[in-house]
């Protein structure tokens, strides 16, 4: 199946900002991590279209899922 | 620090000097100061540009001395553009400087007879209020550069721009950074035109011959200042996120969460986000020659803020915060960095709150003044507002008061003030905070992105309304608490998720007070302080019903979430059970 990865901030370095991706029906969140060379610390913010989600929540085809690392402001 | 400073304006020959000490208010500094002599000594139905409203300035309990983070500043009055309290806080370096030359407040008491202008001098030698007519209608970049030829750039000036001499709603009260730059602004409820309207354009600071504060048990003190500083560094958010990017690093953020108020709060996302956002910010800074880590006052740690240069690598405005380049970019349409920065530096240089600038600009873009995305026509009503003409003072009123003008509903206001940059509708718990805050719809006053959003200080969902109140309340008087200490905010970051970064904040406290509070001792300030201000907002009309947000964001749905704001109105009562 496919789906849109976005990376923002440090975890951009050395990686991307947006791609998509072919991936197995059934994977869930940590496969990403895998992929992309991330522990659970670096990605304490995941959002799949939009929703909080976490490092077991599965994936469906044409999801849209970002990562952020520790971030804050106001 | 055990001054208090009054000055009437009022009095027959000339403003009266009045130097006491600060016994009645023992222990106090900060917002807790503010909101007590407001509390105390104004009348709750005085007019907020009368004689009877009295402008407070007071630095934090640690300002002044070596701790690190503790250069905010405090501004207490009654607000012109909610009718209640208001305490709007500020970083730059007036609030070391004051502390340093003793004062735990000055308060400015009575009105200047009309067209009278003066300026404040203070240094080690004494207080000095003189007419400054050629400061008449200044705006604040070139005030202080007139400053600087007479008293060098090693001052620190609190002052105001035409948007306080007009006494408008959304005027601020600037504070010069370590550059000397009137860049730092005590922006939200009008505490400029409080400021105005007693006649007072500049308070000029000056501390030279003059050392740090110097703590009861200086050893105590030193140990818990380091350990607070290594809190700081080594937690994710206040280490490395917000030096490297500001505050705008949300942008993405926000958006992605839904909650990113777009045109005028009609959408939770802007298409134009990824142009506006920290990260590309941060490199059209870099790639300029500008500085995206930099910190507004001496002894930020943190050092969330920069400066942002033009196309041509000169300096144009600070480093845009997250909330006005929402406010001038988001919710405007308005996609270009460079017209935001512009509108950064013209609010600045009038003397205007940037949220409630930007508010007030979409919502004449709904009224069809001007088209969403157009960067050039909210620059020209910016300017506008300047020039004091009737259409600029109507925006410079704020947002409240030009959707009243232009007969727009849609006024994203609660209290008569503009809501910050995140839609109550997909981030609920904020929604909690602007509905019931004493200041009208503030972000700071309780600021519930951290559980809703940024997973800081534990999760709640965000689009569910279960767990806000306890979230807004505990936030709320956590954060009066700690607007009393000069401390910035955003060491909140560190404190929710460190409980020893926390316990070194009041190791620091006690070591410099001689005292021997504990975190309850904390909380119990913050709930005093609010307690104060609720009452004051009571006695001067506010019911259960000020409490709200507008109605449609009851019943008009966000997209992409489709999300109402769900919260009872018995759950917002319930906010200041405690
Ligand atoms: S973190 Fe930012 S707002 Fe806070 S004191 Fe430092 S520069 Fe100022």
């Amino acid at each position: 199946m496919k789906v849109k990865v976005k990376l923002f901030a440090t975890l951009r370095d050395g990686r991307f900002s947006e791609k998509e991706f072919e991936i197995e029906a059934g994977s869930d969140v940590e496969l990403l991590l895998k992929m992309f060379n991330l522990k659970h610390e670096d990605v304490p913010i995941i959002f799949i279209n939009g929703r909080h989600a976490d490092f077991d929540t599965r994936i469906m085809d044409n999801d849209d899922i970002a990562f952020f690392p520790p971030i804050g402001g106001g | 620090m055990d001054k208090i400073l009054r000055i009437n304006m009022s009095a027959k020959g000339g403003p009266a000097l009045k130097e006491e000490s600060n016994a009645k208010y023992p222990g106090m500094g900060g917002r807790a100061l503010t909101t007590a002599i407001i509390a105390g000594e104004v009348h709750p139905m005085a007019n907020p540009l009368g004689e009877e409203n009295k402008l407070v300035i007071a630095p934090g309990l640690l300002s002044g001395s070596a701790a690190a983070m503790s250069g905010r500043i405090s501004i207490g009055c009654k607000s012109p553009l909610t009718g209640g309290i208001k305490e709007a806080n500020s970083g730059g370096q007036a609030a070391q400087v004051m502390a340093r030359l003793g004062y735990a407040a000055i308060v400015l008491e009575g009105r200047a007879p009309e067209g009278e202008l003066y300026k404040v001098v203070i240094n080690k030698d004494g207080v000095k209020i003189d007419k400054a007519p050629e400061y008449k209608m200044l705006p604040n970049y070139d005030l202080i550069e007139k400053v600087k030829a007479t008293h060098g750039d090693k001052v620190a000036c609190i002052s105001i721009g035409p948007a306080g001499e007009m006494k408008l709603g959304a005027a601020s009260i600037a504070c010069t950074d370590m550059e000397f730059r009137p860049t730092r602004h005590a922006g939200r409820g009008g505490v400029g035109a409080v400021m105005g309207s007693k006649g007072v354009k500049i308070i000029i600071l000056d501390d030279a011959g003059l050392e740090n504060r110097k703590p009861a048990d200086p050893e105590k003190f030193r140990e818990a200042n380091k350990v607070f500083v290594e809190g700081l560094r080594t937690h994710a958010v206040t280490g490395s996120a917000l030096p490297a990017y500001g505050t705008n690093v949300l942008v993405n953020l926000i958006n992605e969460a839904g909650g990113f108020p777009t045109n005028n709060f009609k959408e939770g996302r802007f298409a134009g986000a990824s142009s506006i956002s920290g990260e590309t910010i941060a490199d059209i800074e870099t790639k300029r020659g500008a500085n995206p880590t930099h910190g507004c006052h001496r002894g930020c740690v943190i050092r969330c803020s920069g400066t942002y240069h033009d196309k041509n690598g000169k300096f144009l405005s600070k480093q845009p915060e997250y909330e006005t380049v929402w406010a001038h970019g988001a919710n405007c349409g308005i996609d270009d960095p460079d017209k935001i920065a512009m509108l950064d530096f013209l609010d600045d240089n009038y003397g205007l709150d940037t949220i409630d600038m930007g508010a007030a600009i979409a919502v004449a873009m709904d009224a069809g003044l001007a088209k969403f995305g157009d960067g050039d026509a909210a620059i020209n009503l910016i300017k506008e507002v300047g020039k004091g003409t009737p259409l600029g003072r109507i925006i410079g009123s704020g947002a409240a008061t030009t959707a009243k003008v232009f007969g727009v509903e849609r006024a994203p206001v609660v209290k008569g003030q503009a809501m910050p940059a995140y839609d109550p509708r997909a981030i609920q718990g904020i929604g909690v905070t602007y509905a019931t805050s004493t200041q009208g719809a503030d972000h700071t006053a309780g600021y519930c992105i951290t559980a809703n959003v940024l997973k800081v200080g534990g999760f709640v969902d965000p689009l569910k309304s279960e767990g806000q109140v306890e979230l807004s309340r505990n936030l709320q008087i956590a954060t009066a608490a700690i607007d009393s200490t000069g401390m910035c905010l955003f060491i909140a970051f560190a404190i929710l998720d460190q409980p020893e970064t926390f316990q070194a904040l009041i190791d620091m406290l006690n070591a410099f007070y001689g005292l021997s509070m504990t975190a309850d001792d904390v909380a119990a300030l913050g709930k005093q302080i609010l307690t104060m201000e609720r009452d004051f907002n009571k006695k001067a009309g506010f019911t259960a019903l000020d409490d709200r947000l507008p109605r449609y964001f009851y019943t008009e749905k966000l997209p992409p979430h489709n999300a109402l704001f769900t919260v009872t109105d018995e759950e917002l009562d319930s906010v200041y059970n405690w």
